[in-house]
């Protein structure tokens, strides 16, 4: 189980608004995050890696605190190892397919594996830069994949495949996420992408 | 001609250069993370060296490193040192007076690397100093050559700092923008030539290495 409940004060192009969210998430479970453009959507899921901190709040997963500003504990993105999909998908341009996921594991059995479910075999010595959209979407889910992260934080994931791609690759995702028991929290402006893939949503606004 | 002042030219543009990246490269990244008040001071200072006259540079670290000051009395003290007319001031002043060429572009280009890059890396585990070393800096290679290239250079042509600082010592502070100053200043024109042709072509070759290293036709090392 994973309980979050923060607050944080964003700027918006409309203004200072307050970024409130509280809820639990199930151990394995796929929550859709929606909302309306600028709520503090990406920024909900920064705060959950690590990435931002809330003036208030506090995240525990599996029993560890994470984050808990009242007792002044807030462990480093490093120690909580969250897998993180970037909306950029923030892939390392002097890096090849194979080094991406490297980079994350020395797992070669289960880099073989990823690369085979994105498809990305025969594109394994490719750097980003000679890869199309929706490849480097699929490398960064892969590379977050690769460090069998229990929480995993995917920002718009999906928004470069083609529908029979995301149909594919969410059918194995799902097989893996739940081998390696992770909980994922999916952030999507589109209902359709993540059919079959959420099994809640939570709603900011 | 005299092979001397173009040996210690490129020994100090070399001995240079390294110290610059061993300091330059963290003061770079230290600049590039969120700016305050204490940084816009800092990156002022630094820039100084870019717009005040070398003589006037060269003028205040000859005051500073003479024995008649506290620091130059300290170093003589305690180090038996003497920074004025020995080629450790050179490279002393060298290190002060090329420091923004080192500084500048390496802090501009990890400032403009999206954020994100050194984020993914962070939620892997790595630390700030491994995503340093593997991530950032492999991705800003050609703003490095850029910054390496421009202090070698800068650093083979300084003429200003160095008369101050180093006078012009046969075997220790002539350097060969010297050599050929006191060339022309006594009719050796052809000697003039000589060790400026070599000055050129070094440093055409410098530049020419970078473009090809860079492999990048559309963007030059200078830029």
């Amino acid at each position: 189980m994973i309980s979050i409940n923060i607050q944080k004060n964003i700027k918006t192009y409309k203004g200072r608004y307050r970024l409130t969210v509280a809820d639990s998430f199930p151990a394995g479970s796929v929550t859709k995050v929606y909302g309306p453009s600028g709520i503090g959507k990406t920024t909900f899921l920064r705060i959950i890696a690590g990435l931002s901190t809330p003036e208030q709040g506090k995240i525990v997963v599996h029993g560890q605190t994470w984050l808990d500003t009242a007792a002044g504990i807030n462990m480093s993105p490093q120690e909580r190892k969250a897998g993180f999909v970037f909306q950029d998908y923030a892939l390392f341009p002097n890096m090849t397919v194979r080094e991406h996921l490297q980079y994350a594991t020395t797992d070669e059995l289960l880099i073989s594996r990823l690369l085979t479910m994105g498809r990305m075999k025969s594109f394994d010595s490719h750097k980003p830069q000679h890869l199309s959209g929706g490849q480097q979407q699929r490398l960064a889910i892969l590379r977050a994949l690769a460090q069998r992260p229990k929480l995993l934080l995917m920002d718009e994931a999906f928004s470069a495949l083609d529908d029979e791609l995301r149909e594919d690759l969410i059918t194995d995702l799902k097989i893996i996420l739940k081998e390696f028991e992770t909980t994922t929290i999916i952030v999507s402006h589109h209902a359709q992408e993540t059919l079959g893939f959420a099994d809640r949503s939570l709603k900011i606004d | 001609m005299e092979w001397t002042p173009i040996w210690l030219s490129l020994k100090l543009a070399a001995i240079t250069t390294m110290i610059l990246m061993l300091i330059g490269i963290p003061l770079a990244y230290w600049l590039s993370r969120r700016s305050s008040w204490l940084k816009v001071v800092i990156e002022a200072i630094l820039t100084m060296p870019l717009v005040l006259p070398p003589s006037v540079l060269g003028f205040y670290l000859l005051l500073s490193f003479s024995p008649n000051s506290f620091f130059g009395r300290w170093l003589l003290e305690y180090f038996n040192l003497s920074l004025v007319f020995s080629f450790e001031g050179l490279v002393v002043a060298s290190v002060i007076y090329s420091l923004p060429f080192m500084v500048s572009p390496v802090k501009s280009a990890l400032a403009h690397l999206p954020a994100s890059l050194a984020e993914a890396s962070y939620t892997m585990g790595k630390s700030k100093l491994h995503t340093f070393y593997r991530v950032q800096l492999p991705n800003i290679k050609s703003s490095l050559w850029t910054a390496i290239v421009l202090t070698f250079a800068h650093t083979l042509g300084e003429f200003g700092v160095v008369l101050m600082i180093g006078g012009r010592l046969e075997g220790s502070t002539k350097v060969a923008s010297i050599a050929i100053y006191d060339a022309v200043d006594n009719n050796q024109y052809h000697e003039a030539n000589m060790y400026s042709l070599i000055l050129f072509a070094i440093t055409f070759v410098i530049v020419i290495l970078v473009f090809v290293f860079n492999k990048n036709a559309m963007r030059g090392p200078l830029e």
